[in-house]
C-alpha cells in the first residue's frame, strides 16, 4: 500500500502535447506509470508519446478510464483545468504549475466542494514537485532514482527540500512509502492535515515526516492533528528560522504576516504537541532513522 | 506588489469608496498649486513611501497656509524617512499627496485579507482606529470583528450592515459605511489584491465617512491580468538588487549576513539560510535560482551574490530535480573565471547529473571548494570564512 497513487493508478496528462507535458510524460513512463494518455485542447484524435490525445477531460476519462491527472497547463489557465478535471470525476488532480493567481485558487476550492464526499476530487499543489509512491508510480516531476521504497510517509510544501529529506534517508537505508508536495502557495489543494489523515490509515506507513516553511497556519494546525488523532510518530522540519517578517521568501506562500507564521513559533508548537523536531536540514535523514528504529525496538520489546 | 496611498485612494474612489479631496505632487511649487486647487484652509502633505507609520516619523505635515505647505514640501522631498517598516536604512521621499484635513471625530479600522484558515477574503474592523492592526489586537482583541466572505456569492449586503452596526455607527453612517465596504471587497476581488486596509476611516464632524490612509497590495502572480495595477509598480521603492534579480529570472532577498547563497529551490534556500546559520555564521540573501537553470543563469546569480559588500563567502547549494547539475557546474566554473570573486566559494551538487558536475568543476583547473553533503557544505562555508578572515580578500581560487 501506499496513498494516492500506485503501480495500477491509471494517469493522464494535461498540457500533455507541451514541453513539460512531454519531457515528465516520459520520465513517468520510465518509471513505470500507467500513463494512459492527456489532453491538449484541439490536439485531439492524434498520438503523442504513443499513447491518445483528447481535446476535453472528459472525453479522456471515458476512453482510458484515467482516475488520476497532472496538469502542466500554464498558470493563467490552470485554475480552469483544474476545474474541468473535477467536473469530470477525476478522483486525484495534481497541479505542478507555479504562479496561479491566490484568488483562482479560492474559486477551486469552492468549486470542489460542489460534488458530495462520494465524487469529490483529491487537489494536490499546486506550485509543488508532485507525487510519488517508490518503486511503484510517480505522478510529478522529482528524480526518481533518489527515493528508496519504504515505510516512511513524506509530505513537504517544498520540492528540492523533499529531495533532500529523501536521499539523506536512503543514504542511511531508509525508505519512503508515498512522498506528496502539497506546494508552496498560500491556497493549497490539500493541506498537511489531509495527508497526515491518508498516512495515518495506510498499512505501509510507520512513520510520517512533514516538512514546513514559515507562512500560514497548516504547520499548527497539522501539530495539533497528530497530537490528537495520530499513533504514528510524526517528524516536524520549519525552513525559514532566519527568514525576517514581512518579506516573501520565494514561495507565494512563504511570508510571515501574522503571529504563529515563523519558523520559531512553528517549531515550538511541534514540540508542544509532541512531534520530533529536526534541528537543522542536514539531519533529515538520520532522525527519520533514529524515529524507525526506536519503533523496531519498541516492537521487539512488546510495548 | 505594494503600492502608494495616493494610488491606492485614486483606485478605491473609482469603486465608491468616499475620500478626502487631494492631489499628487513632485516639487514645493506644484504642492502649493495642489493646496489651492483643493481650497479651504488646513491641509496635510504626506509623503509618498511603501511603509505605514509616516505620522511618527515627520513623514506628515498639517498646514494652514500656503507657505507652510511650501516649507513642508521642501522639508519631505528628498528626505529619508525611518519607520520601523522600512529598516534602518529608510526610504527617499520622491512624491507628495497634498490633501484636504478633515475635521476627524471618529477614527476606525478596517482590512480585507485573504486568510489562509478559511482560504477566503476576510474582513478585519475595529472601532478603534487609528493604530496598527497588531497593536490593536495586542490592546483590545475583543474589539476585532472578523467576517469571511463566500466566494461563490462576494461580500453580501446584510454581511456589510452587520459590521456597519457592530463598529457602532449611526443608522446615517451605515449607509455609508455600506458602500465603503461594498467598494473595498470589489476592488480587492476585481484588483487581485491580497490586503486592502484603510486606517483610519473616519467619520466627520459633518456626517462624512472617509478613507483617511489606505494601503494595497496585490497578488505578484495576478499581475499579468491587471495591467492597470502593474504600471503602478515603483521601482524607487525596491531593493536595486532585488528588481535586477526579477529581471534575470531570479528570487533573491537581500538580508544582513556575510555568506552568499546560490540555491535552487524555495524550500532549500530557506533550508540553507538556517544551515548557515546553525554552523554559526549568518546567510547575506536568500536566492533561488529556480528550475531549468542555465550556465547563464547561474553566472547571473554570482553577480548579484557579489554586488552585495557585505559577503564574505559564497555558498552553491543544488539539488537538481529538473535542474541539471552539469549546467549548474558550467555556470560556476564560468562566472569564477569571468568575474573572478576574490572571496572563498564551496559549492555542493546533488541530483539529477551529479557525476557530470562534479567531472566540470575537476577539469576547470580552478581550485573550488566542494561537498557532498549539507553538514559538509554549510562547516566548509564557514571555515573558509573564517580563514579568510585572516588573509582578507585573499580567497581568490
Amino acid at each position: 500500500m501506499s496513498i494516492l497513487i500506485d503501480e495500477r493508478t491509471r494517469v493522464i496528462i494535461q498540457g500533455f502535447t507541451g514541453d513539460k507535458g512531454t519531457f515528465h510524460g516520459k520520465e513517468m513512463i520510465a518509471y513505470g506509470t500507467q500513463l494512459v494518455g492527456g489532453v491538449t485542447p484541439g490536439k485531439g484524435g492524434r498520438r503523442h508519446l504513443d499513447r491518445p490525445v483528447f481535446n476535453t477531460v472528459k472525453e479522456a476519462v471515458k476512453e482510458t478510464g484515467a482516475e488520476a491527472t497532472i496538469i502542466f497547463v500554464p498558470a493563467a489557465f490552470c485554475a480552469d483545468s483544474i476545474m474541468e478535471a473535477a467536473d469530470a470525476g477525476v478522483r486525484l488532480i495534481c497541479a505542478i504549475t507555479d504562479g496561479i493567481p491566490a484568488q483562482d485558487m479560492m474559486m477551486v476550492k469552492r468549486y470542489l466542494w460542489r460534488y458530495p464526499k462520494e465524487r469529490r476530487s483529491t487537489a494536490i499543489g499546486p506550485n509543488c514537485a508532485g507525487i510519488i509512491s517508490p518503486g511503484k508510480a510517480m505522478l510529478g516531476i522529482m528524480p526518481g532514482h533518489i527515493y528508496q521504497r519504504g515505510t516512511v510517509g513524506l509530505v513537504t510544501r517544498s520540492g528540492t527540500l523533499g529531495y533532500e529529506a529523501a536521499s539523506q534517508m536512503k543514504e542511511l537505508g531508509v525508505g519512503v512509502s508515498t512522498s506528496v508536495g502539497i506546494g508552496g502557495d498560500p491556497i493549497n489543494g490539500s493541506s498537511f492535515v489531509d495527508m497526515l489523515k491518508l498516512f495515518e490509515e495506510d498499512p505501509e506507513t510507520e512513520a510520517v515526516m512533514m516538512i514546513g516553511e514559515i507562512g500560514g497556519p497548516q504547520e499548527a494546525e497539522a501539530a495539533l492533528f497528530a497530537k490528537e488523532n495520530m499513533r504514528k510518530p510524526v517528524i516536524g522540519y520549519v525552513a525559514g528560522l532566519t527568514a525576517p517578517k514581512g518579506r516573501r521568501m520565494g514561495h507565494a506562500g512563504a511570508i510571515i504576516r501574522a503571529f504563529g507564521e515563523s519558523a520559531a513559533e512553528k517549531v515550538e508548537i511541534m514540540r508542544g504537541a509532541g512531534l520530533t523536531v529536526v534541528p537543522s536540514p542536514a539531519d533529515l535523514g538520520a532522525t527519520a532513522r533514529r524515529v524507525l528504529d526506536s519503533l523496531s525496538r519498541r516492537v521487539a520489546v512488546g510495548t | 506588489m505594494d503600492i502608494h496611498e495616493y494610488q491606492a485612494k485614486e483606485l478605491l474612489a473609482g469603486f465608491g469608496v468616499a475620500i478626502p479631496r487631494g492631489g499628487v505632487a513632485y516639487s514645493p511649487e506644484q504642492a502649493v498649486y495642489r493646496a489651492s486647487e483643493i481650497g479651504g484652509a488646513r491641509w496635510a502633505v504626506k509623503a509618498q513611501i511603501h511603509s505605514g507609520a509616516r505620522g511618527k516619523a515627520g513623514g506628515i505635515k498639517l498646514c494652514s497656509n500656503e507657505d507652510e505647505v511650501r516649507q513642508a514640501a521642501k522639508a519631505l522631498l528628498g528626505k529619508r524617512l525611518v519607520t520601523h517598516q522600512t529598516g534602518p536604512e529608510g526610504r527617499t521621499v520622491h512624491r507628495l499627496y497634498v490633501e484636504a484635513a478633515v475635521p476627524i471625530e471618529r477614527e476606525i479600522y478596517l482590512g480585507f485579507v485573504l486568510d489562509r484558515k478559511s482560504e477566503r477574503t476576510m474582513i478585519v474592523a475595529s472601532a478603534e482606529g487609528g493604530m496598527e492592526i497588531e497593536e490593536i489586537s495586542e490592546r483590545s482583541p475583543e474589539a476585532i470583528i472578523r467576517s469571511v466572505v463566500e466566494p461563490a456569492v462576494g461580500l453580501t449586503s446584510f454581511q456589510a450592515r452587520e459590521i456597519a452596526f457592530a463598529l457602532g455607527l449611526e443608522p446615517a453612517q451605515v449607509t455609508r459605511a455600506v458602500t465603503t465596504l461594498l467598494g473595498c471587497y470589489r476592488a480587492f476581488r476585481d484588483l487581485d489584491a491580497t490586503m486592502v486596509e484603510i486606517n483610519p476611516l473616519v467619520a466627520t464632524s459633518d456626517g462624512q465617512l472617509l478613507a483617511l490612509d489606505c494601503k494595497m497590495t496585490f497578488d505578484d502572480n495576478a499581475l499579468f491580468r491587471r495591467p492597470n495595477v502593474s504600471e503602478l509598480r515603483d521601482y524607487a521603492e525596491e531593493d536595486p538588487r532585488e528588481s535586477q534579480a526579477a529581471e534575470y529570472g531570479i528570487n533573491y532577498v537581500a538580508l544582513d549576513g556575510e555568506i552568499g547563497c546560490i540555491v535552487n529551490g524555495a524550500g532549500l534556500a530557506m533550508g540553507t539560510m538556517d544551515l548557515i546559520k546553525h554552523a554559526g555564521s549568518s546567510p547575506a540573501n536568500f536566492l533561488d535560482v529556480g528550475g531549468g537553470a542555465s550556465p547563464e543563469k547561474v553566472c547571473n546569480a554570482f553577480r548579484l551574490v557579489l554586488a552585495d559588500p557585505k559577503v564574505k563567502a559564497i555558498l552553491v547549494n543544488i539539488f537538481a530535480g529538473i535542474n541539471r547539475c552539469d549546467w549548474v557546474a558550467q555556470g560556476v566554473v564560468n562566472a569564477v573565471k569571468e568575474l573572478q570573486p576574490a572571496v572563498p566559494l564551496v559549492v555542493r551538487l546533488a541530483g539529477t547529473n551529479v557525476e557530470e558536475g562534479r567531472e566540470i568543476l575537476r577539469d576547470s583547473g580552478l581550485e573550488l571548494a566542494t561537498a557532498d553533503t549539507l553538514t559538509e557544505a554549510a562547516e566548509k562555508v564557514v571555515a573558509a570564512l573564517k580563514a579568510s578572515g585572516s588573509t582578507a580578500g585573499n580567497g581568490k581560487p
